[in-house]
């Protein structure tokens, strides 16, 4: 009746998973008790739940990328302080058992459900409106993307309460991750919240690609595309080219572990090594799915606090589509080690190193915008400019370990975790820091407060160094990653700093909470009335703050590059005569529902509960069915109100 | 498998007042391009999950763990009757979408019935393969070359289902609404889905039972 699912699936016997557990259980009950005190429950599901405004869609994905973030640092806190304490004889507070399950589940957390959501949800923002046009090419399917990567962070959290999480590292490589060898449910809560995770990442792709390339304001020609619209666009066909082949790799360890199959086992004929390629032919075009959105936020926010236009548009945009192309030509890299032979991995190595020209290019290009601007130092700033520093470190490793002779040597020890996560955090997550600083006045109306951001930027600058030059010493003296403990005691020192580092990136993270709690409780203070805080140059900031759900009322008509700062120079706009009414699609609760079934059909494969699986798939076909049955309704907003609209946004600026 | 019905049956809204532009600089595109578009990229997704599998049996297909090979399996008569169900569903498809273009609605149900029974054909055929092959001792679990066969055209049969049931869904639609706009763009996706199903039969017949057969 229900599986392999029964009482010994809660951990009693575990403090920190029971304590996680109760901690999880207990925030959701304060939560839910919070919403129904508030009475909250019909605004939230008529609002947020079934919105299909990208603009809702995107804070959400936020959001969600924010709260993970927290859950994927406390992974990396413990165990960074049980590698503090754990050398020679010492054990550690955490057994291997449990150890293994937190580093599988931090880099999980960290890709899928925290750096993935958190670029998605800014180009679901910003994209649009950088764009000039009133949504996504299909808002409603958006929703569905959305709801359906949150159902996945759903089940990676439910696996701390019920069973247990893949002891696999976080691309779960068999034959390890083979029934054979985790005969336990923890490698199906990664497979399958994956699968569904990822079939919503593929669809906001599929959005998006379709979105940039065939709705633009009038005169928005591609070389009038702002920077991020670039990246944002390399990102999403990264997506599409890249989320299909993950889904069918997955799909194929699904089958070994369900119906016996023989893709990747050690018996039948099975190959193992079929699968770390096919997973880094996604892996590799999935770092730069991640740091080019970030590259195109460095770019909008270096330009709008330098006052100038980006130095080498042109050249920016060749290099984002050089890399896109690229990308798909080194995956080998990640695995010299396999033994294809001198000439293969020396044209891998040669390739991996050519992806550093473009990336050069940008780079100069960031510091030819820099050089000789009025350049203020505002938060988004300070994380463009750290990311410079930092990420040119990391790609210099990364150039280092593109040699296959010195990768042999430092393939899988602490030096490269220090590399990705020198370019993961000093790229992606400073990006996505400096894209959350800088669109949070655009999203809300009210600018997030600067001096506790700069304290979160610089504790989380600090506080990366500390945490990770240790880490490249200690590859380099021989330290492989994912040990739970280690015998040499000469190691021990460098693992103490990088816990000193860790702690210092706590603080980062307490001042971001912080500063958010801050901003809000002052935000009648710091309301932005006129829409245009940072006086920055593309056409989400035409715009009032937070946008009316219609983003503009009259599409805005493009002339050149950086859009905005050529309608500011120009002059105040002729006062529009009237508006003609229009249409915008109506909330649906269809994403929310079919991921509801998402996450039943997901729990019951995970636990062997087929009726239940049967009954949550057939459910979410029928959602789609009865959802698709009626023709998509639309409410259409009055010239009257975008008139009114238009006053009322007018009257604040007008002189007292 | 969801995911499919999903995409063409959700396709959004654009603001229909600005649709004049051809999305190339001039303005957003109608609802109609936006939406085959789209609906295209998911096409070309597709396609590349297919090519992950195609991978995947290219390098397993030798590796029979010592149980029969495709040469003893595969028989390329069955194959040639399913090729040519599923390639004349294509040809009914095209001309029922041609009839409700038209307005000639008994046209489009008699093409659609005759495109279900054969895409129906196409697919009893495959599970008697299948069965045939199960019985003999011949199933997916045992060998890598045979995990790599089922499921590489296990996943077209699953395409082609999903395909059946989704045109079931447009027939009782237009019988129920009529051609009407947003009908019609669907039946464009779905004919679109259809057409690209044959093309990765065309490469599976190549790959898998031509070379196979050798």
């Amino acid at each position: 009746m229900l599986g392999k699912l029964s009482w010994a699936a809660i951990p009693f016997n575990e403090p920190e998973a029971m304590g996680a557990s109760l901690f999880i259980i207990v925030g959701f009950l304060v939560l839910f008790a919070l919403v129904t005190w508030k009475g909250w429950w019909t605004y939230l599901w008529r609002e947020w739940l079934t919105s299909v405004d990208h603009k809702r869609i995107g804070v959400m994905y936020v959001l969600l990328a924010l709260v993970l973030l927290l859950r994927g640092f406390i992974d990396a806190i413990m165990m960074r302080s049980q590698l503090a304490i754990a050398a020679g004889g010492a054990q550690g507070y955490l057994p291997p058992d449990h150890y293994d399950q937190i580093f599988s589940a931090h880099g999980t957390i960290m890709i899928f459900f925290m750096a993935m959501p958190f670029m998605i949800g800014l180009m679901n923002f910003v994209v649009p409106l950088q764009l000039g046009v009133r949504d996504v090419a299909f808002p409603a399917l958006n929703a569905i993307s959305f709801w359906l990567t949150a159902s996945g962070a759903l089940l990676v959290n439910i696996s701390l309460v019920v069973g247990e999480f893949a002891r696999t590292g976080w691309l779960a490589y068999p034959p390890l991750s083979e029934l054979q060898f985790s005969p336990g449910v923890g490698v199906d809560y990664y497979l399958w919240a994956l699968q569904i995770s990822g079939i919503g990442t593929l669809l906001a792709g599929i959005n998006m690609v379709t979105t940039i390339l065939k709705l633009r304001a009038p005169g928005m020609t591609y070389m009038r595309m702002p920077v991020f619209c670039w990246t944002s666009l390399a990102s999403s066909l990264l997506i599409v080219a890249a989320f299909p082949i993950l889904t069918a790799t997955f799909g194929m360890l699904l089958l070994d572990r369900y119906a016996g199959m023989h893709f990747f086992t050690n018996d039948g004929g099975g190959n193992c090594m079929l699968y770390v390629n096919l997973i880094w032919a996604w892996g590799h075009p999935e770092v730069y799915i991640l740091i080019l959105p970030a590259f195109g936020i460095f770019s909008e926010v270096i330009a709008a606090f330098s006052g100038k236009a980006l130095f080498g548009y042109r050249s920016m945009v060749m290099a984002t589509m050089a890399i896109c192309v690229l990308s798909f030509m080194v995956w080998l890299h990640h695995f010299f080690t396999m033994g294809a032979g001198a000439d293969v991995n020396a044209v891998f190595g040669i390739m991996s190193m050519i992806i550093a020209i473009p990336t050069g290019v940008k780079m100069f290009n960031w510091l030819f915008t820099l050089y000789r601007g009025r350049i203020r130092y505002e938060p988004p700033v300070l994380w463009a400019i750290g990311f410079m520093v930092t990420f040119v470190i990391g790609g210099l490793t990364g150039v280092l370990l593109a040699v296959p002779p010195a990768d042999f040597v430092l393939h899988n020890s602490l030096f490269l975790v220090a590399h990705f996560h020198n370019v993961i955090i000093g790229g992606v997550l400073f990006g996505a820091m400096a894209g959350y600083n800088y669109w949070f006045p655009k999203a809300f109306g009210f600018t997030l407060e600067p001096r506790l951001g700069a304290v979160s930027f610089w504790c989380w600058l600090v506080g990366f160094y500390l945490a990770f030059i240790p880490l490249y010493m200690l590859g380099l003296l021989g330290m492989t990653r994912r040990m739970q403990h280690y015998a040499d005691l000469s190691w021990q020192p460098y693992l103490i700093v990088a816990e000193g580092g860790a702690l210092v990136i706590l603080c980062g993270i307490l001042a971001t909470v912080a500063q958010l709690v801050v901003s809000i409780r002052t935000r009648e203070q710091r309301r932005d009335l006129s829409g245009d805080p940072w006086n920055a140059r593309t056409l989400e900031w035409a715009t009032a703050s937070p946008p009316p759900a219609y983003n503009f009322a009259v599409l805005p008509q493009v002339e050149s590059l950086d859009a905005f700062w050529a309608m500011k120079q120009r002059g105040p706009m002729p006062p529009v005569e009237s508006y003609p009414a229009i249409e915008m699609p109506r909330r649906s609760p269809n994403g929310f529902v079919t991921a509801f079934f998402a996450v039943v059909t997901g729990f019951a494969m995970i636990w062997h509960i087929w009726w239940m699986a049967i009954l949550g798939l057939a459910c979410a076909v029928v959602t789609l069915l009865v959802f698709g049955w009626t023709e998509r309704l639309e409410d259409e907003v009055s010239g009257e109100q975008l008139a009114a609209d238009a006053r009322a946004r007018a009257r604040p600026l007008e002189p007292a | 498998m969801s995911a499919h019905a999903g995409t063409a049956g959700l396709a959004g809204s654009i603001p229909a007042s600005e649709a004049e532009g051809t999305g190339s600089g001039d303005g957003p595109a109608p609802v109609r391009i936006v939406v085959a578009y789209g609906f295209w990229i998911f096409l070309l997704s597709d396609i590349i999950m297919f090519s992950a599998l195609f991978a995947a049996y290219a390098v397993l297909s030798g590796q029979t763990a010592g149980g029969p090979g495709a040469r003893e399996l595969f028989d390329l008569h069955h194959v040639a009757i399913e090729t040519l169900c599923l390639l004349f569903s294509s040809y009914t498809c095209g001309l029922g979408t041609l009839a409700l273009e038209q307005r000639r609605l008994r046209g489009f149900y008699l093409c659609f019935a005759l495109t279900f029974v054969l895409g129906a054909s196409f697919l009893g055929l495959e599970i008697s393969e299948f069965a045939g092959l199960v019985a003999r001792g011949a199933g997916p679990s045992r060998s890598a070359f045979l995990s790599a066969f089922f499921s590489l055209v296990g996943l077209h049969g699953v395409h082609v289902s999903a395909g059946l049931l989704w045109m079931t869904f447009m027939v009782a639609q237009t019988a129920a609404k009529g051609p009407r706009p947003f009908v019609r763009r669907r039946l464009l996706c779905f004919s679109l889905f259809w057409h690209a199903l044959d093309i990765i039969w065309v490469g599976l017949l190549t790959l898998v039972y031509l070379m196979g057969a050798r």
